[in-house]
């Protein structure tokens, strides 16, 4: 099995990952387009194949509160949602970070409403950008598996211990049946250990966790999560290194394609960076300075590698797909420019706003974009488009 | 086994636990506090050997202020609204530890606290999930002091007809509270589980002894806890036992169990003092007319004959 891969969907792939990583806790509710992975891992725990409590919550926002309670009490807890799904935990998503409760969540990005809208953009997941979540997009199925394993040894690391979130585009990822190797039990033994802990709710050991924080205490707890999650880079980088040697996948905070020598480089997240190659590809074909860059770890985000790699070009088009309202700039826009910003012969900033509430991204919307981009970075003004738009 | 049958180890005067508290001394609730009070004895009964969910409250606020803590035993607070749904996850994630053998093979109850707020209204929901669900060694407390006290006195679907609050204030097209208390006990029993009770410190070894019930009974259990507020209630410091005991003996709050959807009376009233005698030192009610006594005298006369009818016709 382990040397040769099988078709199947990327959510039933996630749900396979759960089951090697023998999660203990797995408490979801049902939202379009997550469903798929929780259905599987019920079947899952339903067949014996996973040995875990399944807890068929009434709403998300008490799966995000049984997963804190779950994590805290020492079990491996995952949980699955979406859209309108993340929104009603987000009271919940604020607090497991700082209660290190290193839960894993999938999320099949999806559009918030309104208008309601079941299909794929990031609108979702940033709205929770600030809450002290590790977060990684993945960009196919078997980066979805492989980064689900690789959340529960990042999440769990002794150094760590903070909630990921595991993003997987809604639909346009999360329902195709791709070709996964699915690892060997024993390669995901070897890789992740037990979740052991000291910070739990310990009979043994009894404390208090979720105390008040006064104005004296609260600067301090504030600065402390934020420097785990910011030292957590460096744990993510060795845990993506010990996958590589066990499974012989190599993955980067920050991907990169055909950049070196670009004038223009597109950065994208998520799925649609495959279509994004190809349409490098053949804008290489026709003599274009084309490049992509490829934002995988998106928290803590990664300045210094984001620096090297788009540092060069002229010209950087950041694709977003979210919109900040009453901001001319996407989530992502805002932080590629606060990280250029003063850096020696920075590149021109343009962003693009993209396959919103599930609206087909293209090859011919990178190559619009890469063109556009360059039009924009000459005029020095407006900077900022949502392309495509039905006037 | 029938929650009737199951048993457990009954509290008696002779028998009262010795020893430390399981909540600390030295907390900040306010002088004469009556839900403190139902919280230490319902924890002492317990000694320390369960974990402890809190719901943001009084309670919450007055034992668990950084660095400091009240709670001996594990004890993890997240937020208002979700005590029941945090308690699922921790009693889930222990079943199934215990299951893989990384914790003892012995069972021990997951206590979930919540005020009357977090209970009955923002609560409802993860509340009413839980039961449902059925997990084995969980807890829900409810310790009801009829408004939002932590706040500063606002109503809640608890606060009882006529009471004075911030949000339910008194004037000219108001009489206060022009709602009936919500019947949580009724809400919880209508899951189909397997116990559920209410209780008031007045009356403090059958409150220990019903958590003690509690925990014994493999499944959810719910206990409606009277918890007075002298100073939501405008009433003095010294009078939270004396109205906890009054609330009882005027049929306003029938002490009662519900085993299996069996309806147990645990104190016949047979001479019950009169409801104006209840309400008289509490100085939220001091507004309130003849007929509006009467009002509320009436309604008690129903609720409470209700539950004589159910243990009749449902007896254990």
């Amino acid at each position: 099995m382990a040397n040769k891969p099988i078709g199947i969907e990327v959510s039933l792939a996630v749900a396979e990952a759960v089951k090697l990583c023998d999660t203990d806790v797995v408490a979801a509710y049902p939202i379009t387009p997550q469903t798929h992975i929780v259905e599987h891992l019920s079947e899952l725990v339903a067949d014996g194949h996973l040995d875990a409590a399944y807890i068929p919550v009434e709403s998300e926002h008490s799966a995000m509160s049984s997963c804190i309670g779950s994590s805290a009490a020492g079990a491996r807890t995952f949980t699955a949602t979406s859209s309108q799904g993340l929104a009603l935990m987000n009271e919940m998503i604020y607090i497991a970070p700082v209660l290190r409760t290193p839960i894993v969540l999938a999320v099949a990005n999806r559009a918030l409403s309104a208008p309601i809208n079941i299909w794929n953009d990031h609108s979702d997941i940033m709205s929770v950008r600030d809450a002290g979540w590790i977060a990684v997009f993945a960009e196919n199925g078997q980066e979805a598996l492989d980064l689900t394993i690789m959340s529960f040894r990042i999440g769990e690391h002794p150094e760590v211990r903070l909630p990921v979130s595991m993003n997987i585009d809604g639909f346009t990822l999360s329902h195709f049946i791709e070709p996964i190797l699915i690892p060997e039990k024993s390669q995901v033994d070897a890789f992740l250990p037990p979740f052991e802990t000291d910070i739990k709710l310990d009979l043994k050991n009894p404390m208090s966790m979720g105390l008040l924080g006064s104005p004296e205490t609260y600067t301090e707890v504030k600065k402390a999560t934020d420097d785990i999650l910011l030292g957590s880079q460096k744990i993510i980088e060795q845990v993506f290194a010990e996958f590589e040697k066990v499974f012989g996948r190599k993955y980067n905070p920050v991907e990169t394609y055909r950049h070196e020598d670009a004038e223009t480089i597109i950065l994208t997240m998520g799925s649609i960076s495959e279509t994004a190659m190809t349409a490098v590809d053949e804008m290489r074909e026709k003599g274009r300075k084309v490049g992509l860059v490829r934002i995988r770890l998106w928290r803590p985000l990664p300045v210094k590698q984001l620096q090297a790699a788009l540092g060069k070009a002229e010209t950087v088009a950041v694709v977003d797909r979210h919109v900040v309202m009453g901001v001319p700039e996407g989530p992502v826009a805002l932080e590629v420019k606060s990280l250029l910003y003063g850096t020696p012969n920075a590149p021109k900033v343009c962003n693009f706003i993209l396959g919103l509430g599930g609206r087909d991204v293209r090859r011919a919307d990178f190559k619009y974009i890469a063109e556009r981009a360059q039009a924009l970075a000459k005029d020095g003004q407006n900077r900022f488009e949502i392309v495509g738009v039905y006037e | 086994m029938r929650a009737a049958d199951v048993p457990y180890e009954k509290i008696t005067a002779k028998t009262f636990p010795k020893g430390q508290d399981s909540l600390a001394s030295g907390h900040r609730a306010c002088q004469g506090c009556g839900e403190v009070l139902a919280l230490r004895l319902l924890l002492k009964a317990l000694g320390t050997d369960f974990i402890a969910v809190s719901a943001t409250g009084c309670m919450e606020v007055c034992t668990g202020t950084f660095p400091q803590s009240a709670w001996r035993m594990p004890w993890l607070h997240v937020a208002f609204e979700n005590a029941a749904a945090v308690a699922s996850g921790v009693e889930s994630a222990c079943h199934v530890l215990r299951k893989k053998g990384k914790l003892p093979d012995k069972r021990f109850p997951v206590v979930a606290v919540a005020g009357d707020g977090g209970t009955a209204d923002i609560g409802l929901q993860a509340l009413s999930g839980a039961l449902e669900r059925y997990h084995r060694d969980f807890i829900y407390v409810c310790l009801d002091n009829e408004a939002y006290m932590n706040t500063g006195i606002q109503r809640s679907s608890e606060t009882p007809f006529g009471a004075n609050t911030t949000t339910s204030p008194v004037g000219k097209d108001s009489q206060g509270q022009n709602t009936w208390k919500k019947n949580m006990p009724a809400i919880a029993a209508a899951h189909g589980i397997p116990y559920v009770a209410t209780a008031s410190p007045a009356f403090h070894l059958d409150m220990m002894n019903k958590i003690r019930r509690a925990a014994a009974i493999e499944g959810p259990a719910y206990i409606h806890v009277y918890a007075p507020c002298p100073t939501g209630w405008r009433m003095k410091p010294e009078l939270a036992v004396e109205s906890s005991r009054l609330v009882v003996n005027s049929k306003v709050f029938p002490l009662y169990e519900v085993l299996d959807g069996h309806y147990v009376m645990n104190r016949k009233v047979e001479k019950p003092i009169p409801v104006a005698d209840y309400i008289k030192p509490q100085g939220r009610f001091r507004h309130l007319k003849q007929e509006d006594i009467e009002k509320i005298q009436q309604r008690v006369d129903l609720e409470y004959d209700k539950i004589v009818r159910l243990s009749e016709a449902f007896p254990v």
